[in-house]
């Protein structure tokens, strides 16, 4: 088990269980499954949930549950809200750096992860009140109406996220969907979920309403399936999938028509991977008329 | 004590003579071929198919039917072509497009009579709606050819290549509008196939093409059934599949392109709700309903199909809408006078009464207008349901036709939960006199567009498409610009 304090120091380190996070509760997964994480060497850095189709379905359900209220949150809340995420971050800097040196990662590389996810969630902190503006139109139609297009959150988004980067990676693609107003459910990375769970922990301090993130460990070849093919499930967004896996969750995204959003191949740690586009993707643009008067 | 009902007498026997257009200045070739590579050359296999007017059954024109080979004859043309078209420099590009807008507005009465022959729609529709606006969205998008830097901030923009484009039968002009106006404007080049009952002004329009001197090859048209639409989705040549049609065939185009990279957009269907509340402005509320679902005998995606009505004002909204019903005029399409035209097909009519033998098996009471309709042709009354719940498949389905599922509800929420809960998402209408009740309204439907205190308004400024099993993607207005441009850092 993970064990951070220092060799031949007497105290017995208290080892942290590693769970998931579903409407802001960290339960077990329900089918009692885990699998081991190991270091390197083969040491066991900690047991992770094995999530089921069942612990999906349940995030699910939460993440409808929180979405409406939570897109009914004013833009100016919803940005407060990330950015109270970041300092919640920033004030466990360590420990994140810490979690990933374990699973490999080295340290300055490491502290460089944890500052760039720091300041992207800033990045779209910042953007929560000002997508709206950039990307709505008001539309000058032939006709006496007042028209004007809008943009609403798709809905529940499901995300299988970044398998290589574990923690910019995860956070990089949540953040963009939940300040739009959307709730999610993300599968960690496989080989790199410490993070993942740990900010978890993050987003249950920092204000977000139960439901919005919803954060779920496990194998990705046994889930995939069920994120695309959920009927209750608006957007999924998947990132390094190779080309059967693409296709795979296509065709069960056509299903009930899902917005389907590949992301591969992005370097996430480049500050050219942010930008309001990412927020625009689930996205729904809505019109709407009204007569003038003559 | 009962007071007798002020109603107006509409069935005080008046008569409206007929008032016919006439179609002698209208040219329609005994034959059409298909339009690849800037010339009307004949299908492959030597195939065709009838086109008919639905009005009278007659046969109007022999129609070549495009296999893949033909498809793929098209896109090679729209390849050779998508070199010179994505390289002019764009304000030329523009001018093409200004061409056909210009051509099509001096010839709009030929483009309208024929859309009414060919798809049974009334001549006040396809005169006042469908080719104006065709010829709208021709002008609008061209002037977006040289300005397309300035409509995606911080974002370099590409054409995709060549688009393969698929549209309906219920606004075949406009709907190749929609398609090919964009499309061009962003540099691509189009592969397009209209429906198979209602190809003919798709190829007038290749006509205009031609006339207006595009490169050849930049606008391909080939007609067919679902056969050469499946070709052209399956095709490996095209970068983009745009497609509107029903939920069932999106979701098969959908699960079709997986794994391809091509980028698609769909406009499927759509079960939208006209919720009435009893503060609404009655009358206007009531043209309303009948716009909503009369309009283009209900062959529309985005059709005002179930009517969300307080119970206060129920059973006046509704004896006013079954009056009203009772004065429009069901029958030739190109009769000034009609309101309703004919159902697009026989297969369509057969599909619109098989909802209508559902409705009343599921315990509704279904009530049609008593007007006449002519012996011959494809013609369904205005019907409305009453006494329908939310489960119902008149409810829950798209039937596509003149036919009008009513409900009532107490309060707000109660209308917002019946108004969302359908697979659809394409549009809805509120109607009321309270503009906080309207936002709040507008604000929680879950749809693409949403009509208050008015309903299928169209321009081509303004975006349109649909959430959830409506689609994906929108058309129209700026936002319609994404589909058919690469977004580069």
């Amino acid at each position: 088990m993970a064990n951070t304090t220092k060799k031949g120091a007497k105290r017995l380190a208290v080892a942290k269980t590693y769970k998931i996070f579903i409407g802001g509760q960290f339960p077990r997964t329900e089918s009692a499954r885990y699998y081991a994480l190991e270091d390197k060497h083969g040491a066991v850095i900690a047991n992770i949930c094995r999530s089921s189709r069942k612990d999906f379905r349940n995030a699910i359900v939460a993440a409808r549950g929180a979405q409406a209220g939570w897109a009914k949150a004013s833009a100016y809340l919803r940005g407060q809200i990330l950015y109270r995420i970041a300092e919640m971050l920033e004030g466990r800097r360590e420990q994140f750096v810490a979690e990933l040196k374990l699973q490999g990662v080295a340290q300055r590389t490491a502290e460089k992860e944890v500052d760039a996810t720091i300041d992207r969630l800033v990045y779209f902190a910042g953007w929560a009140d000002k997508y709206q503006q950039v990307f709505s139109s008001v539309n000058p139609v032939a006709s006496a109406h007042f028209n004007f297009s809008v943009l609403e959150p798709t809905g529940v988004v499901a995300i299988l996220a970044p398998e290589k980067s574990g923690l910019l990676g995860l956070v990089s693609n949540i953040a963009p969907a939940i300040v739009g107003g959307n709730a999610c459910v993300a599968l960690a990375s496989e080989s790199k979920p410490l993070c993942a769970v740990s900010f978890a922990e993050v987003l249950h301090a920092s204000d977000v309403p139960a439901g919005v993130v919803n954060i779920l460990t496990g194998y990705r070849s046994e889930l995939t399936g069920q994120f695309a093919s959920h009927m209750d499930v608006n957007a999924i967004i998947y990132c390094d999938g190779d080309r059967q896996t693409d296709r795979a969750v296509q065709i069960a995204a056509a299903d009930n028509i899902k917005r389907v959003l590949r992301r591969t191949d992005i370097d996430w740690s480049n500050d050219s991977s942010q930008h309001p586009y990412l927020v625009r993707d689930t996205q729904e643009v809505k019109t709407t008329w009204h007569p003038i008067g003559t | 004590m009962a007071t007798p009902e002020n109603k107006l007498a509409f069935d005080g026997g008046w008569q409206y003579s007929p008032a016919p257009e006439s179609t002698d200045h209208v040219k329609i070739k005994k034959t059409y071929e298909l339009f690849i590579g800037g010339e009307f050359v004949a299908p492959v296999q030597g195939k065709y198919f009838d086109t008919i007017n639905p009005a009278t059954e007659e046969k109007l024109s022999k129609v070549a039917l495009a296999s893949a080979a033909d498809v793929d004859k098209a896109v090679k043309a729209a390849r050779k072509a998508f070199v010179g078209w994505s390289r002019l420099k764009p304000a030329e590009r523009g001018k093409y497009i200004f061409r056909i807008a210009r051509i099509l507005q001096e010839r709009s009465r030929e483009f309208a009579v024929i859309e009414s022959l060919d798809g049974g729609k009334p001549i006040r529709e396809s005169r006042d709606v469908d080719v104006p606006l065709a010829a709208a969205h021709f002008f609008y998008y061209a002037g977006w050819a040289d300005k397309l830097e300035y409509a995606f901030p911080g974002r370099a923009v590409k054409p995709l290549g060549v688009a393969g484009q698929i549209i309906p039968w219920n606004f075949p002009l406009l709907m190749a509008a929609w398609k090919i106006a964009p499309a061009l404007a962003c540099g691509n080049t189009v592969v397009l196939k209209p429906a198979e009952t209602t190809p003919l002004t798709a190829l007038k329009l290749a006509e205009v093409i031609a006339d207006a001197g595009l490169p050849p090859g930049v606008v391909n048209i080939v007609t067919g059934a679902g056969e050469t639409g499946a070709a052209i989705v399956n095709h490996p040549g095209f970068d983009k599949i745009a497609f509107t049609g029903s939920t069932d065939v999106g979701r098969i185009i959908q699960k079709a392109l997986a794994g391809s990279n091509k980028k698609y957009t769909l406009e499927l269907g759509g079960k939208a709700a006209n919720i009435i509340f009893a503060d609404a402005a009655i009358d206007e509320a009531v043209e309303g309903i009948v716009n909503g679902i009369f309009f283009n005998q209900g062959h529309v995606c985005c059709a005002g199909s179930r009517l969300l009505v307080q119970e206060p004002v129920a059973d006046a909204v509704i004896r006013k809408l079954r009056d009203r019903m009772e004065t429009l005029i069901v029958g030739d399409p190109l009769d000034k006078n009609t309101d309703i035209g004919a159902i697009n097909s026989k297969q369509q009519l057969e599909t619109i009464k098989s909802y209508l033998a559902i409705g009343q098996e599921e315990g509704s009471e279904m009530f049609q207008s008593s007007c006449a309709v002519p012996k011959r042709g494809y013609w369904c009354r205005p019907t409305i349901f009453t006494g329908v719940s939310q489960s119902n498949r008149v409810v829950q389905e798209e039937i596509f036709g003149p036919v009008l599922a009513i409900q009532t509800f107490r309060t707000f929420d109660e209308a917002l939960i019946k108004a969302n809960n359908t697979p659809y998402g394409l549009s809805g209408g509120v109607w009321t006199d309270k503009g906080s009740k309207i936002f709040k309204m507008t604000q929680s439907i879950r749809a693409g567009v949403v009509w208050a205190n008015t309903f299928n308004k169209f321009d081509p400024t303004s975006p349109f498409g649909g959430n959830k099993e409506s689609g994906v993607g929108r058309e129209g207005g700026m936002h319609g610009l994404d589909a058919y441009l690469k977004l580069g850092g």
